[in-house]
């Protein structure tokens, strides 16, 4: 398998990268490089193995917790908004979206 | 006190608590040396009033009778840990002077044991990397050979430590960030099981692997700093382990059961994964760790030839899964509610484009198109989930590894530490340096790294340490047996 240079920027827009003809480039020579040694994996058998996301599901069952749907903390907004890049009467700006 | 910059912690919480210095004045003494020694890019960040006020703090509460392992011993944090009262960056532009609201848990752990903040610690950009040249502010540097670096994610920890510019540091391992450059430097330093210290406030770069842990000059020091930064986390961190807090301490300087003083680990079988002894690892590597290991047979130890037969597929595994769960934590980065914005731009999503381009360094970029690539429509299943069904062949090569050995043991790192500037064009080299962390994140498992002696041009070498799950006290016990008929871990770079 092989990416492409269309493959390239498909993925940079899907992860809202720019990415600069120049850099596509680069960035293709070194992803083909990496997938190579990624090639290996299609060997295994991995049929009817189950995936593992918590690595001490593999001794003991593992459940995600999930904690009540109430507001456990204090309202904080000051402090919350104080690194945002652009605020106004307690409410992040954005570009005009809606025309 | 012109020399409390060479004690470890238990020495400096001795001397704080029986008076003969106080916190105050060792912050003090730690921070100017901290900063005499700037040029080795240890730390990114001082708030000395504020460390001040925590050392003054920790006396007062000494002076009211107050005892306890940490109480005043001044820390330094690697700056994936939020904390508020100093920027929080992940090393990072895109975090660039970032106040965050709140302590990360391990952080807020520690301060309540009574330790005290010196700064945070340079790190590659979002824990990315192995040799801290990926740091957007600046490259750390080995005191051991300035010209090399001091390995990664957790550079910064590791110098700091090295040059007694902290008696102990905060670390994160996620492929292997405390053990490989804890090993470059001749550092001790733990990642315990996943799920023992909360992930809370720490920085997400993969988290289904992401671990803290402690980095300090000996294997009793890294259990005193566990005992405080661990424990479950159940509202905050879903993936905590509820499991109690442990005194990670409690069997250092025992023998192991059955076993006497004179040999304490009789009894121990250490595993030897042949995989970690082959043509991939240095010979002035493995001659260190050969010797560290005959040191083990004195202590008691027997050697028993095991497989990870999966090793070398933990490359592809991990640098699948990681980016993977990269991709996805790092699209909170959107310019809007904290980072980094672009000056100029067209719309929302050129907006998104260009701060996102503009902050985050190369490193992480490649990682966020990995991962959104194998996460994309139709290849999910080819890379994400084949990648997790092997990552569970490869946890389960470790139990069955671990039913002929009590511990694991190999070199925590193929080579020695390299020179800066030499594998920055080749991002796959730097991925194949891993191959001997990799497994034990994958699985999970406590792993460490001890110093081990010296290579070829007298450079760190790592014995790394690996048990089962939860056994982070037999780790450490193991550990501190080596370091109570070794020195190793008491060198320090010359100069320093």
């Amino acid at each position: 398998m092989s990416l492409t240079l269309s493959d390239i920027g498909r993925i940079a827009h899907l992860a809202r990268l720019e990415m600069p003809p120049a850099e596509a480039e680069r960035m293709l020579t070194q992803l083909n490089g990496f997938f190579d040694i990624v090639e290996q994996m299609k060997a295994v058998d991995t049929t009817g193995v189950e995936p593992l996301a918590h690595p001490t599901a593999v001794i003991d069952h593992v459940s995600l917790r999930l904690r009540p749907d109430v507001a456990s903390e204090p309202n904080n907004r000051e402090a919350n908004q104080k690194s945002a890049p652009a605020v106004e009467r307690g409410l992040f700006l954005v570009p005009k979206v809606i025309e | 006190m012109s020399d409390l910059h060479q004690w470890g912690v238990a020495e400096l919480a001795a001397a704080i608590a029986d008076k003969k210095t106080s916190s105050v004045e060792a912050a003090q003494a730690l921070l100017a040396r901290a900063r005499q020694h700037q040029n080795l890019g240890a730390y990114l960040s001082f708030n000395e009033d504020l460390t001040l006020a925590q050392a003054k703090a920790a006396d007062a509460r000494i002076a009211a009778g107050e005892r306890g392992p940490l109480l005043g011993v001044p820390l330094a944090h690697k700056d994936i840990f939020v904390t508020q009262g100093f920027p929080s960056t992940a090393g990072s532009k895109m975090l660039q002077g970032y106040q965050s609201p709140f302590d990360a848990t391990v952080v807020a752990n520690l301060a309540k044991a009574g330790a005290v903040t010196l700064g945070k610690l340079n790190c590659d950009e979002f824990a990315m990397g192995g040799s801290n040249e990926n740091s957007a502010y600046f490259v750390a540097r080995n005191p051991w050979d300035t010209a090399r670096v001091p390995g990664g994610s957790s550079g910064g920890s590791a110098v700091a430590v090295a040059a007694r510019l902290a008696p102990a540091v905060t670390g994160t391992d996620t492929g292997g960030s405390i053990r490989q450059p804890a090993s470059f430097c001749n550092v001790t330093g733990i990642k315990p099981t996943y799920g023992r210290c909360s992930r809370y406030g720490m920085i997400a770069f993969a988290s289904s692997l992401d671990q803290a842990g402690p980095m300090a000059r000996s294997a009793a020091d890294c259990a005193t700093l566990l005992t405080a930064m661990a424990g479950p986390d159940i509202d905050r961190d879903s993936t905590s382990l509820d499991h109690p807090a442990e005194d990670y301490s409690r069997l250092l300087g025992s023998p192991r059961e059955g076993a006497s003083a004179a040999q304490p680990l009789k009894g121990l079988r250490i595993g030897l994964p042949k995989e970690f002894f082959g043509e991939g690892c240095a010979p002035d590597v493995l001659a260190a760790v050969r010797g560290a290991l005959a040191e083990y047979e004195k202590l008691g130890a027997t050697l028993v030839d095991i497989s990870l037969p999966r090793t070398e597929l933990s490359i592809p595994v991990y640098y699948i899964i990681a980016p993977a769960e990269a991709s996805s934590n790092l699209s909170r980065f959107d310019g809007v509610k904290f980072g980094h914005r672009a000056a100029q731009y067209e719309d929302l999503l050129d907006m998104y484009k260009k701060s996102r381009s503009e902050g985050f360094g190369p490193e992480v970029q490649r990682r966020i198109m990995i991962g959104t690539y194998v996460l994309s429509h139709g290849y999910y299943d080819a890379y994400y989930l084949k990648a997790q069904q092997i990552r569970r062949l490869i946890a389960q090569d470790f139990q069955d590894a671990f039913a002929q050995c009590d511990v694991i043991a190999g070199p925590a790192a193929p080579t020695t530490a390299w020179k800066i500037g030499d594998k920055t064009d080749d991002p796959v080299a730097n991925y194949l340096a891993d191959i001997f962390t990799l497994p034990a994140s994958l699985a999970g498992l406590p792993g460490m790294s001890v110093p081990a002696g010296f290579g070829a041009g007298h450079l760190p070498v790592g014995l790394q340490l690996i048990g089962n799950y939860f056994q982070e006290a037999a780790l450490l016990q193991t550990a501190h047996a080596f370091q109570q008929t070794t020195d190793w871990h008491f060198q320090s770079p010359e100069g320093f």
